[in-house]
């Protein structure tokens, strides 16, 4: 089972709700806690545990190889004498720069410039250049770190500072996690904030997805851009409030006007903030919270089931 | 002209309550820009009027004629997205995937793959109830290429404050390290960080001022919900000292903050006290922060 924890608005308890929950659960089962929000990765700050892998994580882009280059006099020569047969190409090139959608592949005279930041990693220019002189490299965009306590794992990305994409990453982050645990495993992903394009790659894969908020009409309006994003998606999903008591009715009354279960309250107490302050899991200490989070799970299982039906 | 660009690594360390704040206090003297394209909240504090809309169109997708399409599979191995499956025999483009390189119409023996500029989503530039102007916008859902409208955000209300002799332009930014927040950053005269007393609150913070110091950009920090946890309070000052980050101010743990927002109120309109003292302060020090060397 894989579910997603994600939030239209950050600082809403994506995190608290994450940990939490794979402490719980890890009570009774196998259990793998991934944090996607790459850019910011909070999780690693709540479960502490033995580090068993560390890896880099590479994405690819082009390199220049300027001695096979038609732009090189020598392979103009080469290419005019026939002896790169099929080319096809006019000697003075410059289709790398042509065909990049993003602006990473720069030509200035009879020289090409790669700018890392731009490419998106489609391989147009490698795979189009007549004479091969752009092959795919890996450079280093972040980390991925393993570590387990008990039968929980906790699996984190993180993107190096300067890498402007988070997308591949992620998407790294995930394979890595589909090779190493077997379907049994309930897999819980704490996504990045937001609606754009880090958090559908964060979740548009998974079974469930439960969206953090809280009751105000910043998580409300955050909370609708959320549930637009799991319903283009085609995703099972439930709400789960955090912080209740304070703030309004308005997400509990939207939630029951769209018919989207509400899994669980998680109420507002400054001895909850001041816990998380410290990096600590709350479920131990407030029977409350520890409630709530078997009503989550008496709830999703049954959900996924009705979809199944 | 002075660009004062609020960020913050977390959320929901009180950033948007405490821009709008300073909406409210400089009133026609600034331009506030909304760079939280992604989940833009701002306007539910200075209710802008929405006076002037556009839309926004970035990157392209593509699309397969199904007609001229002869099914030979070539787009869907070109393509490094996984975004033209197979569905009842035909290949579509799954626009959530596409990417918008559009390596697949150059593949297309027979033309059939258009590439079609995207609409990513809408701005505006609106007056607000203190008499900024207001320009803000919304990304859509799923979309690539926040870090443009970012951009053109921050262009048009440069653009503003120039034609309207405006010195000032305050921009709310996005959370996180990505593109969106690298673009918010370019051309700030003053990053103020906020930041809160977590453990979560000092790791984003140092990880997000690793950028602005990348940058080169002048930084003051406010450090939200300060008596939260006064140990870690003590490490973000140490930090603060260790980097030469001006601390602007310490705000206290306090539930004005949702009160403030529930009401659709700036927190310098719904307090009269101290908290609204503590903001009037801190937005005279980032304005002096601003204009010095």
């Amino acid at each position: 089972m894989k579910i997603a924890i994600a939030s239209g608005k950050g600082g809403t308890g994506k995190t608290t709700l994450a940990t939490n929950l794979a402490g719980y659960l890890a009570e009774k089962s196998r259990v793998v806690l991934v944090d996607l929000d790459v850019e910011e990765p909070n999780s690693g700050l709540f479960i502490k545990g033995e580090q068993i892998h560390f890896e880099v994580k590479y994405k690819m882009i082009p390199e220049w190889k300027q001695a096979d280059c038609s732009l090189t006099p020598a392979v103009q020569g080469d290419l005019i004498s026939g002896q790169i047969p099929g080319s096809g190409s006019s000697h003075i090139c410059g289709l790398c720069q042509e065909v990049c959608n993003f602006h990473a592949v720069l030509q200035l005279g009879d020289q090409i410039l790669v700018f890392p930041e731009l490419c998106h990693g489609c391989y147009a220019c490698s795979e189009l250049c007549p004479t091969n002189a752009l092959p795919m490299i890996p450079r280093r965009m972040g980390e991925l770190r393993q570590w387990r306590i008990g039968s929980l794992d906790f699996v984190e990305s993180k993107l190096d500072i300067g890498q402007e994409h988070a997308v591949p990453l992620i998407s790294e982050t995930n394979s890595y996690v589909e090779e190493h645990f077997p379907d049994e495993t309930i897999k819980l992903f704490d996504s990045p904030p937001g609606t754009a394009c880090p958090v559908i790659e964060a979740v548009k894969d998974v079974d469930f997805v439960i969206l953090v908020t809280e009751p105000t009409p910043f998580g409300l309006h955050d909370l609708r851009l959320a549930v637009d994003a799991v319903r283009t998606l085609n995703r099972q999903f439930g709400v789960v409030i955090n912080r209740h008591g304070i703030g309004n009715d308005e997400v509990v009354d939207y939630c029951h006007r769209e018919s989207i279960p509400v899994l669980a309250l998680i109420p507002n107490d400054r001895r909850i903030a001041e816990m998380y302050s410290r990096g600590e899991l709350v479920y131990h200490q407030f029977p409350e919270v520890r409630q709530q989070l078997e009503e989550i799970m008496n709830d999703v299982p049954g959900k996924l089931q009705d979809k199944a039906v | 002209m002075k660009e004062i660009v609020v960020i913050s690594g977390k959320g929901g360390t009180g950033k948007t309550s405490i821009t709008a704040s300073f909406a409210l206090l400089a009133g026609e003297e600034i331009v506030v820009a909304d760079c939280d394209v992604d989940a833009a909240d701002m306007h539910l504090l200075l209710h802008p009027d929405f006076a002037k809309a556009e839309d926004f169109y970035s990157g392209e997708i593509s699309r397969i004629d199904q007609d001229s399409c002869t099914r030979c599979g070539k787009c869907a191995d070109a393509c490094r997205f996984d975004a033209i499956p197979v569905i009842d025999g035909q290949y579509i483009v799954q626009p959530l995937n596409c990417e918008g390189c559009g390596y697949c119409a150059r593949v297309c023996p027979e033309d059939a793959i258009i590439n079609l500029a995207q609409h990513v989503g809408e701005w505006y530039i609106s007056s607000t109830r203190a008499g900024n102007t207001m320009v803000h916008a919304r990304l859509g859902i799923g979309a690539e290429n926040s870090g443009k409208l970012v951009a053109r955000v921050k262009s048009e209300s440069l653009r503003i404050a120039e034609e309207t002799g405006r010195e000032l332009i305050v921009v709310d930014g996005s959370p996180g390290i990505g593109c969106p927040v690298v673009s918010s950053l370019s051309g700030a005269s003053l990053v103020v960080l906020v930041t809160e007393p977590t453990v979560s609150g000092l790791h984003d913070l140092k990880r997000v001022y690793q950028l602005v110091k990348k940058f080169d950009l002048k930084a003051g920090c406010i450090i939200n919900k300060q008596d939260l946890n006064p140990q870690v309070t003590l490490e973000i000052e140490e930090f603060l000292k260790q980097e030469g980050i001006a601390h602007i101010a310490g705000l206290p743990y306090d539930e004005t903050f949702t009160r403030a927002i529930t009401q659709g109120q700036t927190i310098v309109e719904f307090d009269t006290g101290e908290l609204k003292n503590l903001l009037v302060e801190s937005w005279e020090k980032v304005k002096q922060l601003t204009i010095s060397d």
